[in-house]
């Protein structure tokens, strides 16, 4: 009986956190079909504000240019995040460790407007002393990395930790050259670390305002931008049709994307207790 | 084993190099402004100097930090049965609830914190409701208040903190619970005293995790806060945009950064300390 009320409890509780956390979301879907040009009364079902967002070009420019910006943070973040993890997993003790550690850490919880106001004033001064780089994606790209580097690291360094050293040294013993032993053995093995630490730099990147804000120069403005300055004066009901749409993709990437790993991680387990049983074990 | 090292040292060594002169920056701004020359250097601490002197920064820094504790605290105490009821859950559906919680979080936060403003207003969805019911006659102020403030920022963080809690709960040994109650202890007083002392690090982790970024936070206010909350960062924001004083905002910054450096080496020591046991 008392096992049962406490089942009960968790269940309310966690339906009212998912409820917390889904009910805004849900409710942008469903205004975005709105009718009314009234954002919160209810005036039927229509299409008109997606038409309006398709002649919309402020946006659509807005999108391209972000969707080229986090593409090219998301490679950048994961290549400089795999290494920074394996320096951090691998050695366990080297100069500076300490140091390096809490560096790649700290931009995870350093406020956005410290780290956007420090990179601007560094790139300015550069600007001043060599005359390079303009404002622009090349500013914003290198700002959305120091921040998507310090999440990559996270996740790829948690894979390497489960990970059995065993695995490489074996390959090592077989004769394999350090770089083999990387690419056939190691990569692999944290690919799907990888591929979600990719997929979260790339919305993190397309979804940021603070670090573009100061960064971006005169005409390059990203899409997150343009969403907040339109919501800043008021409501806007296009705002909720790129919302829709948004969470439509991310929405159907995420699953899809984690299906995917999911299904990956039952055939190598799979794999794994069929060569057990061949060895004989 | 010579090679490995080579292999590995040489790319990290590079990244090292990289993220030393990225992070440098922090550091920086401080020279920046002051290494200009003399006169620089005098502005600089007449601009410290004003912001001890004015009451406006400090409270704006005391408001900030309040919120951001009080955020902190909400968010703990959501978190925290979550965390648990989720670690205490099936192993086959913690995957899915994993998934529930951070899908959210991969959704755009400007949309989200957008979405909040839509329910919250005047006009909005909740009084639409609340009126159409018959519950309330006159829309209740909730838009641009504390009130919309904090919901907006725990809303936003609250999978920060369910996060880290998770993973510490899910690691626990349950033997201990149970070797507590075999020694006749309650099941409250098992919680308090084994369950609760054992997702320390857990608990400060999320808590940091919250507590650092809520105190510069600047979309949130500017979008659900209302001109009466003050928070730093805004005031950060408008020294640089609207005045265009950037000696100004990087003294803010720079004061902004001492207060958060407590909590800043308390996040990284215990998220040294769990990733160490992790590895042991």
């Amino acid at each position: 009986m008392k096992l049962n009320a406490g089942r009960a409890t968790s269940f309310v509780w966690m339906g009212l956190v998912f409820a917390f956390l889904y009910l805004p979301i849900l409710t942008l879907i469903l205004l975005s079909f709105n009718a009314s040009p009234m954002v919160t009364s209810w005036g039927g079902w229509s299409l008109r504000w997606y038409e309006a967002l398709a002649k919309d070009s402020e946006i659509i420019a807005g999108a391209k240019l972000s969707l080229e910006i986090a593409f090219l943070t998301a490679c950048a973040s994961v290549v400089l995040g795999t290494l920074a993890a394996l320096a951090l997993t691998r050695f366990k003790r080297f100069p500076g460790r300490t140091l390096f550690a809490g560096m790649v850490n700290s931009p995870l919880v350093m406020p956005e407007v410290i780290i956007g106001l420090s990179l601007l004033l560094m790139l300015v001064s550069v600007q001043r002393a060599f005359g390079f780089p303009d404002r622009g994606l090349m500013t914003i790209w290198f700002g959305h990395t120091l921040l998507g580097m310090a999440y990559a690291t996270v996740v790829v360094q948690s894979r390497l930790q489960e990970m059995s050293p065993q695995l490489e040294e074996a390959a090592q013993d077989l004769g394999c050259r350090p770089w083999q032993v990387f690419f056939l053995v190691t990569l692999p093995l944290i690919s799907q670390a990888i591929g979600s630490a990719w997929l979260l730099t790339f919305t993190l990147s397309l979804d940021d305002v603070v670090l573009s804000a100061f960064l971006s120069g005169p005409g390059s403005t990203t899409m997150p931008i343009v969403i907040f300055s339109r919501a800043r004066l008021g409501l806007s009901p296009s705002v909720n049709t790129v919302a829709t749409l948004t969470v439509l993709v991310v929405g159907i990437g995420v699953v899809l994307a984690s299906f995917l790993i999911a299904r990956n991680e039952r055939k190598r387990a799979l794999e794994m207790a069929a060569a057990y049983k061949a060895s004989g074990n | 084993m010579v090679f490995l090292l080579i292999f590995f040292l040489l790319p990290f060594l590079v990244v090292f190099k990289i993220s030393m002169s990225e992070m440098d920056n922090v550091i920086f701004k401080d020279f920046f402004v002051w290494a200009d020359g003399v006169l620089q250097l005098k502005i600089k601490l007449g601009n410290y100097l004003f912001i001890a002197q004015d009451d406006l920064y400090f409270e704006t820094y005391l408001s900030s930090i309040k919120f951001a504790a009080i955020t902190t605290g909400i968010c703990l105490l959501i978190a925290y049965p979550f965390a648990y009821f989720m670690a205490r859950s099936p192993a086959d559906k913690r995957p899915a609830l994993l998934m529930l919680v951070m899908l959210p979080f991969w959704t755009s936060f400007l949309l989200r914190v957008y979405a909040w403003k839509m329910l919250l207003a005047d006009h909005g969805v909740f009084n639409n409701m609340a009126i159409f019911i018959g519950l309330i006659d006159e829309p209740l102020k909730m838009m641009n208040t504390p009130f919309s403030l904090v919901l907006g920022m725990v809303y936003t963080y609250l999978p920060f903190m369910i996060l880290p809690l998770y993973a510490n709960l899910v690691k626990m040994d349950l033997r201990l619970l149970e070797a507590a109650l075999d020694l006749g202890a309650t099941p409250l007083q098992a919680f308090w005293r084994i369950t609760v002392p054992l997702s320390k690090s857990g608990i400060i982790a999320g808590s940091m995790l919250v507590f650092i970024p809520c105190v510069g936070e600047f979309v949130i206010p500017e979008l659900l806060g209302g001109p009466q909350t003050l928070m730093i960062g805004r005031v950060l924001w408008d020294e640089f945009f609207s005045n265009n004083d950037w000696p100004m905002a990087a003294t803010v910054a720079v004061v902004m950064v001492l207060l958060i450096i407590v909590p800043l080496a308390l996040f990284n020591k215990y998220q040294a300390e769990s990733t160490a046991r992790v590895r042991s």
